[in-house]
């Protein structure tokens, strides 16, 4: 019952964030420092997350390749198609939803506690819209940080490949571009957006409607993620079913 | 005015507040006091809109709050100033950011006007000096003070203060109190006060409601406090030997 009811609250919620909007010169600001802290303050983790994983993939597929006669391009080919398809979509996701969803949820949270969205009702502002909705807006950023994300892995493989002497660099460039299917990254995109969607609205849930004091946040925190990560996967296989099978 | 008649509020099993009808007068402070868990805290966020009666009435100046539309019951809460026990200042802003955000929220005042707005109010409450202070860097008392002139910085009505003495030394809740009582009689505002200090009782209390157990035990002023003998009233008021002392001189002085 506790879960049917999370879920209804949570589309009430979602309905919730779009009535009654702040005031357009108070929400600019909100949105800016929002894309500060949620996008651009990410950009770091993901950099150097992504090359590295990029070139962990690259090696463990050049090292899995030991049959002559399998050409070594297919080194170049295996790491686009790993980090476009899911690497750079659903692994960074999972990422952010640690990063990006305990802030979320232990900065709203911690307003719940301190009542100061208790402050914001009494004046008579819409909270969800004047927290939540600027989050969602600045998480539309979101598929910049996984194009970044994408480029990088594929660099990082180039680079563990060149330098781990798997194969020529000629021979990577002409995997990476080998059989490339546009639609692949579209598909990309279409996931990151939902998964941003995801990514602003799970965790703002648990803050917003957190219970109990210091200690209930950082469990806000740690089930926020939990649910987050769980709604990425289900829905990465969801998606990839419709989308791609 | 506030009216408040029959006013009941559970939560699950948990009755809170069992039929409770009082006034809360215009340009008047009025307490409302009792022990921890006596729904005191409750009983406000009722009045606020926070929380809704299972049943009961509330009313503003004859409106009655269930009966309003959405846009007429934000039109009241642009009235309502409420100062929190924790103060609820937006951690994020600066003093004046703070002061300056119901400005900002709900009139179309120019940039210098708000400022100058906020320059008033925070130089009503002694702050004059503080504008660029995030909340952390001020002390406990000087919060409560941001938090009243946040309250009042959009000229409320209706002014709610839940414990504003809580935590606070006797001298600057005296402060606190003195500063609650000034800006309601300076601005007509009809201000409701939950608190346990009977300091805040015996200085500032016009209008003065008991709560027991969810019940309205007593209603009063700080006048004819002194002479009740409501056993629930004397037991929680007169509880320190301070006070049961300063009962017998007033007494005393009046026989």
């Amino acid at each position: 019952m506790t879960y049917l009811h999370n879920i209804g609250a949570y589309f009430l919620m979602i309905a919730e964030m779009f009535r009654k909007p702040t005031k357009w010169s108070v929400m600019r600001t909100l949105i800016l420092k929002d894309i500060d802290d949620l996008i651009i303050g990410s950009l770091g983790i993901v950099a150097f997350i992504s090359f590295f994983v990029g070139g962990v993939v690259t090696i463990q597929t050049a090292l899995n390749i030991s049959n002559p006669l399998i050409p070594k391009y297919l080194v170049g080919f295996a790491t686009r198609q790993s980090v476009i398809l899911e690497f750079a979509p659903t692994f960074i996701s999972i990422i952010m939803a640690g990063k990006v969803g305990s802030f979320i949820t232990s900065s709203i949270g911690t307003m719940r506690v301190t009542e100061q969205i208790d402050a914001l009702e009494v004046m008579g502002i819409n909270a969800l819209n004047y927290l939540v909705f600027p989050k969602f807006i600045a998480l539309m950023l979101y598929p910049f940080v996984i194009s970044i994300a994408m480029f990088l892995g594929v660099l990082g493989g180039m680079a563990a490949c060149v330098y781990g002497g798997f194969s020529t660099l000629e021979d990577y460039i002409t995997g990476v571009q080998m059989d490339f299917i546009p639609f692949h990254i579209i598909y990309a995109f279409i996931k990151t957006f939902v998964f941003a969607f995801l990514l602003a609205t799970i965790p703002s849930f648990y803050g917003f409607y957190m219970k109990g004091g210091a200690l209930e946040v950082g469990k806000a925190s740690t089930t926020s993620f939990v649910w987050t990560s769980v709604m990425i996967i289900l829905l990465n296989y969801i998606l990839t079913q419709m989308l791609l099978s | 005015m506030i009216e408040v008649n029959n006013v009941h509020k559970s939560f699950g099993d948990a009755h809170i507040l069992k039929g409770i009808s009082t006034t809360f007068e215009n340009g008047k402070t009025s307490l409302v006091i009792g022990q921890s868990g006596s729904g005191k805290t409750v009983f406000l966020k009722c009045l606020l809109g926070l929380f809704t009666p299972e049943e009961g009435v509330i009313s503003y100046d004859g409106k009655i709050y269930s009966e309003l539309t959405g846009a007429e019951k934000r039109n009241l809460r642009a009235e309502m100033g409420m100062v929190f026990q924790g103060s609820a200042l937006f951690d994020s802003m600066t003093i004046a950011e703070n002061v300056m955000f119901p400005l900002k929220m709900f009139t179309k005042q120019s940039k210098s006007e708000m400022e100058d707005r906020v320059n008033f109010v925070l130089k009503r409450v002694n702050l004059e000096n503080a504008h660029h202070k995030m909340p952390s860097e001020a002390s406990g008392g000087m919060q409560k003070r941001v938090a009243i002139a946040r309250a009042i910085v959009n000229n409320p009505k209706y002014l709610f203060c839940d414990e504003p003495n809580s935590g606070l030394d006797p001298k600057t809740a005296m402060v606190i109190d003195n500063l609650i009582q000034e800006i309601t009689d300076e601005y007509n505002i009809t201000t409701v006060i939950n608190s346990h200090d009977m300091n805040s009782v015996m200085e500032i209390g016009e209008k003065i409601v008991f709560l027991k157990d969810g019940h309205k035990a007593w209603e009063g002023s700080n006048e004819t406090i002194f002479k009740t003998d409501n056993d629930a009233v004397t037991n929680f008021v007169y509880s320190s030997d301070l006070f049961k002392k300063v009962r017998k001189m007033y007494i005393e002085e009046n026989q």
